[in-house]
């Protein structure tokens, strides 16, 4: 068989494109809420549930669109539990990130049961006039579906508030000192309310985007271990989310390279070809311990800790 | 009107039993909606739960058969948690375990009878024990995030044992199913009576009650216990945390490869692809077990012979109802967070408060 | 002060500001209200800017930050208060002076008509300290009114022109500065007479226990933290560090009880080099340790007073059971604690984080001291103690010494240092500046040689 090599590493770029904007989107939403102090481990579980109930409201109402929409929504609705419990009743963060992880899984499995073997509607491809153009750069970036443009949109918006708004300072300061926040009129709770709020909307649209673009079906479990990936791309990202773009494309170049090694038939075991993401993500996340251990910067000062006004 | 809570000097007692029981209510009750919305009746299926777990001899000698990998990767997983090591990845050390004692099967090697065993035993312990090592050295080397790697080991170790059940390993007259041939007699744990019920069961009992001793009596516990409780007062007291992370991952991660090497050694007599339930996976709902009961060993024993019984009344309503088994993960996951938010009742005493008006303004 | 900011909501009562009543419900209340407010701990985001922490909170939504109009205003308020501070740097760049300057500012810039000050000048060097009287010096002739906390009398007697004595909560007394002197308002602070006393050392010094050659060692930054330390303990002795904040006192405390490596030079204990010892080999050859951090560092908060009292010695023959604990022996021992140090718990297997300030502080000295040690080392040992809980340590560490203890005490408290030490060390930027002796040290030359200066510059 004879492979244009030129031409395979532009699919394997475009793909690896595809593959990392569910990841994107979730990364993006984790970072706000993580810089705002409230780690989410559950984005595994938030993803499928919006995964869900995206490809359920697309694949009846017959528009995607709406499916993006109601996936953000429950994905925000569903996260709303992990805000009561950790911000409000103050319990731990991790445990009940895990369990939203069961609970997702549990929700998004008993809903899905009547959606398995449905095709749903789902987002195209399609150019974009002139940029699509561009050698290379243009088939890898503008030759791809409407959320992929969307994510276009949202990471430099995402940057833009977090570094140069007010509302992104604010975010920044209940991170790091929420006591000092709060001493200056800041309302810790609604900020950190607000930051996991949006990381669910984000979680089920990077969900939606598996059900409604990156195939157009619901499977059980589909979002196979992104939502875990993805936290460890937020480290990768040093939470800022200009950073996180990099990190998962990365990750989608993983996983574009092993499903093409696949299909060309390569003689290397498929089983091990599909640890690749995997493998990669602890890599990086190696990597970029390493590299927070010389320069001492790391994760928002106050994140994981519940924020009480009235005890030291 | 706003929520402040104010923390108890002392926690209250009551609540903490009452927590746990009301929590168990509360999940049902919730579930119950669902159940309602999906069209069915929720007290005609729990009814069916309960009846099939703890009403009938087969039923509870099966509700022990599937708490029995619990116990053990429960434990492992409380041992970890004690010290704050978020281990979350018992699912992929009960998988390498399960690998590691099929290896062993696998050499041909028919052994001295009574030695196959063992043999298993110490090979399913050492992969669970390696596998876990990955993870605790890389966090004291470079404290890498725990609870990504262990987790994402799990996909990683399942696509292992995926290559050699697909692959090397598969039965040549399995008809294609992914599964290795039967075990040897000599390398299948002994059973009792007619039941399912196996050795393994056993081992977990006598498992938790060395994990008492260990984790609640020992010298070593008490280093565990302080540096879960505060790191940094563990270094202050001379503890070595590194060296007790490395240990605690051992023992965490070879009690997980145990419940691997029992549950093909003792029930599926073979290595195939969902050696631990798809729907609910017995190192995940460890991590429900440990915390449920409280970092406790005798907790653990008890929780996972519930979890048991949400298993086994799971399955049977799956068969006769039509009802999604996920039922079961819904259930786990609402009685923890009851759980979470109650404990909550037992530390604060929860104060709604109103702006005063009539103290500023005279 | 936290009712003042509107942090704590008042329970009865009300509150005037410039003769109108006001509710101050949350901080954001008090700061429209004109209240800006410098507490002890600073509230400033270590890893923003000078500009950042001064706008935050001043803006709300997707509005632009835009620091460089607001650098300019900053600049500005610096100039006209003699506030100097780059508005640009980093916070965890700047000093602790300056980074009071920034609290400052903070209120300054949104208006603040009355500054609240708590303890501002326990992390000052006296200097510093003085240059801080100048700033709210000329904010008093701008028109500001300032509320100055402090248990210094001095400072008090310096710089204010009314003083408030509040005693348990209360307000015990309001006086004319003009009209009262310092005596008697410690009598009204404690509500009976006491003596400012200094402790009698011991004529002879024992041999050396602790011997510390051209010590360094990283901070937690990765940078040096310590530089080329020497000096001697001998037993019997109080060797105090002085210092301000920061210094390397934190760092010196865990270089000599194990918990910190050290980069260059030795380390000998009793007679053994104990140079690249690890913590638990300090333990076991006799050496206690109060840190300054109780609850983040000498207590599990959530274990029993009776797992506490053992945390350090629980190794011992004493407590073990063959490869157990035996928890009844700790308890026995725990309560004999209780006892002899009057620690105030409704029992043994309390979590110790219930305890308050003054019982935990109790309860972590009680453990140690009542280890079999030859050195023992002390940080911030009666910071925020009431009167009788500080004269009770001191009072101990005082029978201590005269057993044969060596003692280290790190403080920031010059007045304890001078009343309790032998010879008093001043660190500064992780260098000793010099060693003198406590009884005929000068409060002058050490608040230089906090400052930076040598003391053979301080001298000579």
């Amino acid at each position: 068989m004879e492979v244009d090599l030129g031409v395979l590493v532009v699919a394997i770029l475009q793909a690896a494109v595809r593959s990392g904007t569910p990841i994107l989107f979730v990364c993006i939403g984790e970072i706000y809420a993580e810089r705002s102090g409230v780690l989410n481990v559950g984005l595994e579980g938030m993803m499928l549930v919006g995964a869900i109930a995206g490809f359920t409201a697309g694949f009846t109402v017959g528009n995607p669109v709406v499916g993006v929409i109601v996936a953000a929504a429950a994905g925000a609705a569903f996260s709303l539990i992990h805000a009561f419990v950790t911000i409000t009743l103050r319990a731990d963060q991790i445990v009940s990130g895990l369990t939203l992880t069961i609970l997702g899984t549990g929700i998004s499995g008993f809903f899905g049961k009547a959606m398995i073997g449905q095709v749903g509607p789902g987002f195209d491809k399609f150019a974009v006039p002139g940029l699509a153009k561009i050698p290379v750069l243009g088939t890898v970036f503008f030759q791809q579906d409407a959320m992929v443009y969307l994510s276009y949109v949202v990471v430099p918006i995402a940057w833009w508030v977090m570094y140069k708004t007010h509302l992104g300072l604010a975010i920044r300061s209940v991170g790091e000192s929420p006591a000092t926040a709060d001493s200056l009129g800041v309302s810790v709770t609604r900020i950190r309310y607000g930051c996991v709020l949006f990381g669910g909307a984000m979680a089920g649209v990077g969900g939606a985007y598996l059900s409604l673009a990156y195939t157009t079906m619901w499977i059980e479990q589909m979002s196979g271990g992104r939502g875990w990936i993805t936290l460890a791309l937020v480290i990768f990202a040093g939470w800022n989310p200009a950073r996180a773009a990099l990190g998962a494309y990365l990750f989608g170049g993983a996983d574009a390279l092993q499903l093409r090694i696949q299909a060309v038939g390569l003689d290397i075991p498929t089983y091990f070809l599909m640890m690749l993401p995997y493998v990669l993500t602890i890599t990086i996340l190696v990597l970029a311990s390493r590299a927070s251990l010389r320069r001492r910067l790391g994760a928002p000062a106050a994140l994981g800790i519940p924020y009480a006004r009235e005890e030291r | 009107m706003a929520i402040r809570l104010e923390r108890r000097l002392e926690r209250s007692r009551q609540l903490e039993y009452l927590v746990p029981v009301l929590s168990v209510l509360l999940s049902l009750v919730v579930c119950a909606f669902l159940l309602l919305a999906n069209g069915n009746n929720p007290l005609v299926a729990y009814g069916a739960m309960m009846k099939e777990a703890f009403g009938t001899s087969y039923g509870f000698a099966e509700v022990l058969v599937k708490a029995t990998p619990l116990i053990l990767c429960g434990l492992g997983v409380m041992l970890a948690f004690k010290m704050l090591f978020w281990n979350i990845g018992a699912e992929g050390q009960l998988h390498m375990g399960a690998w590691g004692a099929t290896a062993v099967v696998m050499t041909g090697w028919e052994g001295s009878g009574w030695l196959m065993i063992p043999a298993m035993m110490i090979a399913g312990m050492a992969c669970g024990a390696l596998w876990a090592l990955i993870p605790a050295y890389l966090k004291v080397k470079l404290n890498c995030n725990e609870i990504i790697t262990t987790l994402l080991l799990n996909y990683v170790a399942i696509l292992w044992v995926a290559h050699f059940i697909y692959g090397p390993w598969k039965d040549p007259v399995s008809f294609g199913f992914p599964m290795t041939k039967l075990f040897p007699e000599g390398a299948q744990l002994m059973r009792f009576g007619d039941s399912r019920v196996h050795l393994g069961f056993v081992f977990a009992l006598i498992i938790a009650l060395i994990l008492y001793l260990l984790q609640e009596k020992s010298r070593w516990g008490f280093e565990v216990a302080v540096t879960g409780g505060n790191p940094k007062a563990a270094e202050y007291a001379g503890m070595s945390t590194g060296r007790n992370i490395l240990l605690v991952m051992i023992i965490s991660g070879g009690l997980a490869g145990l419940a691997g090497m029992v549950e093909i050694s003792g029930i599926q007599l073979k290595l195939l692809k969902d050696i631990s339930p798809h729907a609910a996976p017995y190192g995940y709902t460890a991590i429900i077990i440990a915390w449920l009961a409280r970092r406790n060993p005798w907790g653990v024993l008890l929780v996972s012979i519930l979890m048991g019984g949400l298993y086994v009344g799971g399955e049977t309503v799956q068969i006769t109802m039509k009802l999604p088994v996920n039922i079961v993960l819904i259930i786990q996951a609402l009685i923890l967070f009851f759980v979470l938010g109650g404990d909550i009742l037992a530390r604060y005493r929860v104060v709604f408060s109103r702006p005063r008006e009539a103290l500023g303004g005279g | 002060m936290n009712v003042l900011t509107g942090i704590y909501l008042p329970e009865a009562g009300r509150i005037k500001i410039w003769g109108e009543p006001v509710q101050l419900r949350s901080p954001k209340d008090a700061i429209e209200r004109g209240i800006g407010m410098v507490h002890q701990e600073f509230k400033l985001v270590q890893t923003h800017t000078v500009t950042e922490n001064i706008v935050l909170g001043l803006g709300s939504g997707l509005a632009r930050v835009g620091e460089e109009e607001a650098r300019d205003k900053v600049a500005e308020l610096s100039e006209r208060y003699g506030l100097a501070v780059d508005p640009a740097a980093y916070i965890w760049q700047l000093s602790i002076g300056e980074q009071q300057r920034v609290e400052i500012l903070k209120s300054l810039y949104r208006g603040a008509r009355i500054l609240l000050l708590d303890e501002p000048t326990a992390v000052l060097t006296p200097q510093e300290a003085e240059d801080l009287f100048t700033t709210l010096r000329s904010m008093r002739e701008q028109g500001h009114s300032i509320v100055f906390i402090s248990h210094k009398l001095d400072e008090v007697m310096a710089i204010s022109d009314r003083v408030t004595v509040l005693r348990g909560g209360k307000n015990v007394g309001t006086l004319m500065v003009r009209d009262t002197n310092p005596q008697a308002l410690s009598n009204l602070m404690v509500g009976r007479e006491i003596k400012f006393e200094t402790f009698p050392k011991p004529e002879k010094r024992g041999a050396a226990v602790l011997e510390v050659k051209g010590v360094s060692a990283l901070n937690d930054r990765g940078l040096p933290g310590l530089t080329g330390l020497s000096f001697e303990v001998a037993a019997g002795e109080i060797l105090g560090f002085a210092g301000v904040a920061g210094n390397g006192q934190e760092e010196l405390a865990q270089v000599i009880t194990g918990l910190r490596g050290v980069t260059a030079g030795s380390l000998i204990v009793d007679g053994r080099d104990m140079t690249h010892a690890k913590a638990r080999e300090f333990i076991l050859n006799g050496v206690s340790y109060v840190p300054a951090d109780r609850h983040g560092v000498a207590v599990v908060g959530d274990m029993s007073l009776t797992n506490n009292s053992v945390l350090r010695r629980y190794r011992e023959k004493k407590f073990a059971r063959g490869p157990f604990l035996d928890f009844s022996v700790a308890a026995d021992y725990a309560k004999r604690l209780i006892e002899e140090y009057n620690i105030l718990t409704p029992s043994p297997e309390t979590a110790v984080r219930s305890l308050s300030g003054g019982n935990l502080q109790k309860a972590i000295l009680a453990r140690e001291m009542t280890t079999r040690h030859k050195l023992l080392v002390v940080m911030s040992a009666t910071r925020g103690l009431d009167v009788g809980a500080t004269e009770f340590v001191r009072q101990t560490l005082n029978e201590h010494r005269h057993e044969g203890a060596a003692i280290v005490l790190i403080s920031e408290d010059l007045e304890e240092l001078r009343s309790l030490s032998d010879r008093i060390a001043v660190l500064f930027h992780g260098e000793i500046m010099g060693i003198v002796d406590a009884a005929t040290a000068e409060i002058e030359s050490l608040g230089l040689m906090m400052a930076g200066a040598k003391q053979a510059e301080v001298t000579g």
